[in-house]
C-alpha cells in the first residue's frame, strides 16, 4: 500500500461522531461560509416510513385471485363528483403533479401533456400560469391558483379542466415558492410580471383570503366564475392533516390533495424540505380517518403525492383509500432527471461533465434551482433545454405511466379486486412499527396497529 | 341602452352570473341593475364583455372578481378582495372596502371612493387603484407592477417587499415596508397622476401627492438583508 491508501484506510478505523457527522460539518461549514440558508430541489432525503413498509396479502385459500391475462380489472377514476357539472374522467389513477413552467422547460411541459393525454390522465400547471403549450397537448389539465397569483388569468380559469387552489406543497408547508434569478428568463418574467433575473420568492399565503371561512367563499368565486361545470381540488401539504382535510371539505372542496413530505420542489431552503411536514404515509392514513369521520369518503375524492414512485406505491395508496396519486419526481425521472446521459436524436450523450460542474453527480443531483439542469429538465437555458426532446421524453413517461398502470393492476387482481378502487386496507400489514403506526395497519402476523384503541 | 334588473331578493346570484358570461357576451353593451344585493358574495365575477353592472347596496366577497372589460359599479360598500385579479375594465366602489381591495389585479382600473381596509392592492401585477381614502397596513405588498394613487393616508408597511409598481400617497403614510422608498416625482408621475385622478373623479392637485417605489435591494440573495427576505 501506497502512504496515500494507507493513510485514507487508517479513516476507517477513526470514530465518527454521531451528532457531529460529515453531513453536519458540511452544513455548518457552508452556512460559515455564504450566510445564508441552502437551497435545492427534489424531496426529502433522510430514510422515512414509506409505502415500501407495507406489504399486500394476496389471495390464497380465503380469498378468490383473478386470473392476470383474462379477467378485466378496472381503473377508471372519477375525480370532482361531490358538486362540479363536469367532474374529470381519468383512465388511470395516476395524475401529473403541479409543477411550473418556470421550474420546467417550456419542451418539459410538452412531453407531460402528450404523455398524460395518451395514458388519459391530466396535468397540472404550476407557479406562474398556463402557458399555451401545456393547454395544446393536455387533454386534461387542472389549473393551480397559488398565493403568487402569477400569471393567473381567468380566460384559463375558463379554459381549464379543473381548479387547484394550492395551500401548501409537502416539500414546504408554510412557505412560499421560489425559482432563482436565473431561471427568470424574459418569457417567464413576462408571465410572472417580475423583472428578468430576479429572485423571486412568492407569497406564502393568497392574497385575498385568510381562513377556511373565507376560502369557502373564494371556491365559490371560483365555481361562479366558471358557472359551477370544473371541479375545484384544494392541495395541502401535510403537516396537520386530519384538521386541514375537514377544513378543506368544509370549505367546499370536490377533491383534496394531501402532498407528503417526501414530495419534491423546484427550489426551497433544505431546512423547510427535511424538517417541516410528515411522512406521506402518515398523512394519507390522517386524510382518509378525516373523509371517513364526515362520511364524505367517496364523495370527497383524495388525491395522495410526495414519494409515489412505482406500482405497488400506487396500488397501496389507493389501498389505504386515495382514490388516485399525483407523481412528480418519479415523472421527471421517467424523463431522464439524474441520468448519466440525454439523448439527442437517438444518441446517448454524456452529461457527466455537466453534473460535475455543479459539484454533483448522476443519481445525487438535486441542483434544479440552478437552471443548469445537465440533461435539461429543469432549465430555461436555451441550450440545455433542447437535451429534452419532447417526442423521446413523452415516450419514456407514457412506459412508465403503463408500467405503473400494469403493476397496479396485477396487484389487484392477485388481491382479487376486479377494480383498482376496491383495494382496501385490509389488504395491506407492515413490516415495522413506524409503519404500522403511521399507516394504521397492523403489523404483519399480528393483529396489532400501534397506536389503535 | 338596454337596461335588465337582478333583484337578488328574488334571484341567486348563481343565475345573475350564469346571465353575465353566457347571454351577456352575445349582446351589445348594455347594463344590468343589482337591486337588494344584501352583501352576497361574488356578484358579478368573472364579466367578458363590456356588459355594466350597477349594484345598488352593500356587496360581500370578491365583487367584480377577474373583471375583463366589463365596468361594475357598487352604490354601497364592498367586501374582501373587490376586483380581484381584474384584466381590464373597471370596478367602482361608491362607498368603502374592506380587505384585499384590487390583490393581484392584472389591468383595469378599481375606484374606491371611499377607504380600503389592509392590504389594498397586494400582489398587484399592472392594475390601477384609486382610492379616495386611506389605506390600511400592508397595502401594495408585493406589488409587481402597476399603479396605485391614496389620496388620504396609509398604515404600515406600506409597499413591502415592492417590485416595480408605483404607489402615490397624498396623506400620512405610518411606515414604508422593506424595500419601499420615497422618491421624487418626475413628469411621468405627473402625468400618470394627473390622468387617474380625472378618471376617477378627483381633483387633488398631483403635485401634492408622494411617490413611492422599490429601492430593488431585495431583488438578489443579500447575505446581510437578514430578516428583510
Amino acid at each position: 500500500m501506497d502512504a496515500k491508501t494507507t493513510q485514507q484506510a487508517r479513516h476507517l478505523t477513526l470514530e465518527e461522531s454521531y451528532g457531529y457527522d460529515r453531513k453536519t460539518l458540511d452544513y455548518i461549514r457552508k452556512a460559515a461560509a455564504h450566510g445564508l440558508y441552502e437551497i435545492r430541489g427534489m424531496g426529502a432525503k433522510r430514510k422515512l416510513p414509506n409505502f415500501d413498509d407495507l406489504v399486500f396479502l394476496g389471495a390464497s385459500m380465503s380469498r378468490y385471485a383473478l386470473e392476470g391475462y383474462r379477467e378485466k380489472c378496472a381503473t377508471k377514476t372519477v375525480l370532482g363528483t361531490r358538486f362540479a357539472k363536469k367532474p374529470i374522467e381519468l383512465d388511470i389513477p395516476i395524475t401529473i403533479a403541479g409543477m411550473s413552467f418556470g421550474a420546467l422547460s417550456a419542451n418539459v411541459k410538452e412531453a407531460l401533456g402528450r404523455a398524460a393525454s395518451e395514458v388519459g390522465t391530466s396535468t397540472t400547471t404550476g407557479d406562474g400560469g398556463m402557458t399555451p403549450e401545456e393547454r395544446q397537448s393536455s387533454k386534461t389539465l387542472v389549473y393551480q391558483c397559488l398565493p403568487s397569483r402569477y400569471g393567473f388569468n381567468p380566460d384559463d380559469v375558463r379554459r381549464a379542466d379543473a381548479i387547484e387552489v394550492v395551500i401548501g406543497q409537502g416539500a414546504k408547508p408554510g412557505g412560499g415558492g421560489m425559482l432563482l434569478g436565473q431561471k427568470v428568463s424574459q418569457r417567464v418574467a413576462g408571465m410572472r410580471t417580475l423583472p428578468a433575473g430576479v429572485d423571486q420568492r412568492s407569497a406564502c399565503r393568497h392574497p385575498d383570503w385568510t381562513g377556511p371561512d373565507d376560502l369557502a367563499i373564494k371556491i365559490q368565486e371560483l365555481r361562479e366564475m366558471t358557472d359551477w361545470e370544473k371541479p375545484i381540488y384544494v392541495k395541502v401539504g401535510a403537516t396537520r392533516t386530519f384538521n386541514d382535510v375537514k377544513l378543506a371539505v368544509h370549505s367546499g372542496a370536490d377533491v383534496i390533495v394531501v402532498d407528503g413530505m417526501q414530495g419534491g420542489t423546484a427550489a426551497t431552503q433544505t431546512c423547510f424540505i427535511e424538517h417541516i411536514g410528515i411522512p406521506t404515509l402518515a398523512a394519507l392514513r390522517q386524510a382518509v380517518d378525516a373523509l371517513e369521520d364526515l362520511d364524505m369518503k367517496g364523495k370527497v375524492q383524495l388525491i395522495i403525492s410526495g414519494g409515489v414512485r412505482s406500482g405497488p406505491d400506487v396500488a397501496k395508496a389507493l389501498a389505504m383509500g386515495a382514490d388516485a396519486v399525483a407523481i412528480g419526481q418519479g415523472v421527471m425521472i421517467a424523463l431522464g432527471c439524474n441520468g448519466d446521459t440525454y439523448g439527442q436524436k437517438g444518441k446517448h450523450l454524456s452529461a457527466l461533465d455537466d453534473y460535475a460542474a455543479l459539484g454533483t453527480a448522476p443519481g445525487f443531483c438535486h441542483h434544479c434551482h440552478t437552471g443548469q439542469c445537465p440533461v435539461g429538465i429543469t432549465t430555461q437555458d436555451e441550450i440545455l433545454e433542447q437535451r429534452l426532446e419532447p417526442a423521446v421524453g413523452a415516450k419514456h413517461l407514457k412506459n412508465y405511466l403503463k408500467t405503473l398502470n400494469m403493476e397496479l393492476t396485477t396487484i389487484a387482481r392477485a388481491c382479487g379486486k376486479q377494480n383498482v378502487h376496491h383495494l382496501e386496507k385490509e389488504d395491506l400489514v407492515a413490516l415495522t412499527l413506524e409503519s404500522a403506526a403511521m399507516a394504521g395497519v397492523p403489523l404483519a402476523g399480528t393483529s396489532w396497529i400501534p397506536g389503535s384503541r | 341602452m338596454e337596461n335588465l334588473t337582478f333583484d337578488l331578493a328574488q334571484t341567486r346570484v348563481s343565475d345573475l352570473n350564469r346571465y353575465l358570461h353566457v347571454e351577456a357576451v352575445k349582446k351589445p353593451a348594455h347594463k344590468v341593475t343589482v337591486k337588494n344585493p344584501d352583501g352576497a358574495h361574488n356578484i358579478a365575477v368573472g364579466l367578458d364583455s363590456p356588459v355594466e353592472v350597477e349594484v345598488i347596496g352593500h356587496a360581500g366577497y370578491y365583487a367584480g372578481g377577474m373583471n375583463k372589460t366589463g365596468k361594475v359599479i357598487i352604490k354601497g360598500s364592498a367586501g374582501t378582495g373587490v376586483g380581484e385579479n381584474m384584466m381590464s375594465g373597471v370596478v367602482h366602489v361608491r362607498g368603502f372596502a374592506s380587505n384585499g381591495a384590487g390583490a393581484s389585479a392584472h389591468g383595469g382600473l378599481l375606484i374606491i371612493d371611499g377607504d380600503a381596509g389592509l392590504r389594498c392592492g397586494i400582489s398587484l401585477k399592472g392594475g390601477d387603484i384609486v382610492v379616495g381614502g386611506s389605506v390600511g397596513s400592508f397595502s401594495a405588498f408585493m406589488a409587481q407592477a402597476g399603479r396605485m394613487v391614496i389620496c388620504g393616508d396609509a398604515g404600515d408597511a406600506l409597499g413591502d417587499s415592492l417590485y416595480e409598481a408605483i404607489l402615490y400617497v397624498r396623506g400620512d403614510i405610518k411606515s414604508l415596508g422593506a424595500d419601499a422608498q420615497i422618491q421624487p416625482l418626475t413628469e411621468t408621475d405627473i402625468t400618470s397622476l394627473t390622468d387617474l385622478l380625472q378618471q376617477a373623479g378627483f381633483n387633488h392637485d398631483p403635485k401634492s401627492f408622494k411617490k413611492v417605489a422599490s429601492r430593488r435591494e431585495l431583488y438578489h440573495w443579500n447575505a446581510d438583508a437578514n430578516q428583510e427576505y
